[in-house]
């Protein structure tokens, strides 16, 4: 790989972790789904860098594919999920307050350095170096899924773990061949489509979507 | 033709949602699912003899019968076929208390023949990645299956049921991602075929496959009931339809643990038995917790059977841990064993939800005397649930703890079996309290007919029967239950 492009592939894996890391500082529903656009674009952008450096032309259409699904279906997507809703709606009682999940994602990140490090050691390539950031927007969403109450920032934390797990998909060696591919992007499609009509359920059942509102069901 | 044969278990269903889809459900079209599940079941016979015969049928690296594969279509399609037959009798109910439309009713029909399919797909993928897909897809299927009744209670059963299993199954997605990178720098090309998988296993790095196994059966662990993450279960169970329960309980559960057992195959051949052993015992103990302290002071009855699918998921795990063909060949027996029981269980339950409108377990008194049919396949479903002989689940409980004796986790197996005493004295007393005892008077305590649909009867009966039957005897099941252990112990 050359320099340019390791400098390119270190941006766009940058900016993965940075758009996570803000979802996890934003309490604004609408700002977090125009974050996770964003991070849809950064993802798009690593793996047009790895379609760029190996000269793979499918690669460039998976990059354009993840683009438009990523960036502009999914979030658009969850802004209808919004509608109908309050404007400037909040994350009301979130379980954890800005400055313990900062530190908590600190914390993530550290871990998936060190649970990568033997995926790094197996192949040191300047893809590989890259998948520790990857595990660790995987574990930052795992954590917004289950610190947030609201059901839109919900769903964002599942796709920021979905997004790592294609982040890291590409930057291992091997990527999970394209009709698998495709099986996964269009099974993510349909749960945020089962999600979201799920979400005008409960906005119609509870008059909200606050899941703390959740409670008929417990023993 | 052996194509034609291997695919049939996924066009089969496929064509039958198509039907429903296009001529939606009414009385001409009611047992078409009846006549799909028991052409599917026809077929999987069929393709367990050729497996047993001539050895795994390939279809275009796609699709791969192998023994394991067979044995689980024989378990769908068996449990298919009693949910098929008791279908018609539930939804009628439904419509004419108008607790659903027209249209609710032909989604279900078309969505069950869908969900049915996505389960063959499961069982035959040779692809780890088809997998994941399969069971991801099980998820998105019954997502609206689980809330079709739109009360409180179901939409958020359905919401906690797709957050949690897909938050699971992202998990064993990146397990498949990090095994993909350890198969590929194996330089075997076995890529995710899970069968050149288990055979490159030794070549695999085994710092990066053990990462890769913690999160895979943790992944399809979520989706098997097994804990920690199984909180989705008791909602997701309890809410859905009864002929939808049946099929999650019964099925969807194995079929999820059937995954967990293709990952042991690879893990024992990459890392030793004991790193899935561990893990698996682990689950099992825990899952067992769970279902017994959850037991003890249960009020509902939906939930109570939930529960006793986490505690034979446990029971299951504890099999797997074990590991050795006599362990392997009980966990499949129990998994048939445990579907149809579970399967008449569930449908039992939901008769008596529609006759006594309450699904708690001091709203049911007398059964016996009010709906003796009814209330003796519920007794009886229970009594198969303990273990008791004839039911094969006595034979397939048996073989689990003997084999967790003999292979060296005797504490393991000893913590299982007092917890599953605790279990079943729990089970015997709530499910005595709704059989026995006097009935109960004044108005409200009947508010639908008391007689059983002769459908529904029909398969609560049969699948009694053949529960007991398979205690008695496996017969030719046997041969495949052998072949099947064979191919989990990596020897086929």
């Amino acid at each position: 790989m050359t320099v340019h492009g390791i400098e390119m592939l270190n941006i766009a894996a940058g900016a993965l972790l940075l758009t996570a890391v803000l979802v996890l500082w934003r309490r604004e529903i609408t700002m977090i789904v125009r974050i996770f656009a964003l991070q849809g674009v950064a993802l798009a952008a690593l793996v047009a860098v790895l379609a760029w450096d190996e000269g793979s032309a499918e690669l460039a259409v998976v990059a354009a594919g993840l683009l438009v699904l990523r960036g502009v279906v999914l979030p658009w997507l969850l802004r209808r999920a919004l509608t109908g809703a309050a404007p400037g709606q909040r994350e009301s009682r979130p379980a954890l307050n800005v400055a313990a999940s900062l530190l908590a994602a600190a914390a993530l990140t550290l871990l998936a350095l060190a649970v990568s490090a033997p995926l790094v050691a197996l192949s040191p390539a300047p893809a590989t170096r890259a998948i520790p950031i990857a595990i660790a927007v995987v574990l930052i969403g795992f954590l917004v899924l289950v610190t947030r109450r609201h059901a839109v920032s919900q769903l964002v934390g599942f796709l920021l773990m979905d997004n790592g797990i294609t982040a890291a998909g590409f930057l291992s060696s091997a990527g999970i061949g394209l009709l698998v591919e495709v099986g996964v992007a269009l099974d993510l499609l349909l749960v945020v489509l089962v999600l979201q009509v799920l979400t005008g359920r409960m906005r119609e059942t509870f008059g909200d979507t606050d899941l703390d509102e959740l409670r008929e069901l417990h023993d | 033709m052996d194509i034609l044969l291997a695919a049939a278990p996924l066009v089969i269903p496929a064509l039958g949602a198509a039907v429903y889809a296009i001529a939606g459900w009414r009385p001409a079209t009611a047992h078409v699912a009846t006549a799909s599940a028991l052409l599917s079941l026809l077929v999987a016979v069929l393709l367990a003899a050729r497996v047993v015969a001539d050895g795994p049928i390939a279809v275009a690296a796609l699709l791969r019968v192998d023994a394991v594969g067979a044995f689980m279509l024989i378990v769908i399609t068996a449990v298919a076929v009693l949910v098929a037959v008791a279908t018609p009798a539930h939804l009628a109910a439904e419509l004419d208390a108008g607790r659903i439309g027209t249209r609710t009713v032909t989604w279900h029909a078309v969505l069950v023949q869908a969900f049915l399919a996505a389960m063959a797909l499961a069982v035959t993928a040779a692809d780890l990645g088809l997998l994941w897909v399969a069971v991801e897809a099980t998820t998105i299927i019954t997502a609206f299956l689980v809330g079709q009744r739109r009360t409180r209670a179901a939409v958020e059963a359905a919401w906690k049921y797709v957050v949690i299993c897909s938050a699971g199954i992202a998990l064993a997605l990146l397990g498949i991602v990090v095994l993909g990178h350890a198969s590929a720098h194996s330089r075997t090309g076995a890529g995710l075929d899970w069968a050149a998988l288990a055979l490159a296993a030794p070549q695999l790095d085994p710092a990066v496959t053990r990462i890769a196994v913690v999160l895979l059966i943790v992944g399809f662990g979520t989706k098997a009931g097994l804990a920690p993450l199984h909180a989705w279960l008791p909602d997701a169970h309890s809410q859905a339809p009864a002929p939808v329960s049946a099929l999650m309980s019964g099925v969807l559960l194995a079929v999820a643990f059937s995954a967990v057992l293709r990952v042991k195959v690879i893990s024992d051949g990459a890392l030793g038995p004991g790193f899935a052993r561990g893990l698996l015992i682990a689950a099992a103990i825990a899952s067992l917790l769970v279902a017994a302290s959850l037991l003890i002071a249960q009020r509902d009855y939906k939930r109570m059977l939930a529960y006793s699918s986490i505690e034979h998921m446990g029971l299951l795990a504890l099999g797997a841990a074990a590991g050795g063909p006599l362990a392997t060949a009980a966990v499949l027996l129990h998994v048939l064993g445990h579907g149809l029981a579970k399967c008449v269980l569930f449908l039992g339950a939901g008769r008596l939800l529609q006759t006594t409108g309450t699904s708690r377990i001091d709203g049911v008194r007398g059964l016996a005397a009010r709906q003796p049919v009814l209330a003796g396949a519920v007794g009886a479903g229970v009594l198969a649930l303990l273990g008791l002989p004839p039911f094969s689940l006595f034979a397939s409980e048996l073989g689990i703890v003997s084999a967790g004796f003999g292979t060296g986790i005797g504490w393991a197996a000893a913590a299982a079996l007092v917890l599953v005493v605790v279990i079943g004295a729990a089970l015997v007393t709530h499910t005595g309290r709704m059989l026995l005892g006097a009935a109960p008077e004044g108005p409200g305590a009947a508010p639908a007919p008391l007689v059983l649909p002769r459908s529904t009867a029909a398969a609560l009966i049969v699948g009694l029967a053949g529960c007991a039957v398979l205690g008695i005897t496996a017969g030719p099941l046997s041969v495949l239950l052998e072949h099947a252990a064979a191919t989990l112990g990596g020897i086929r």
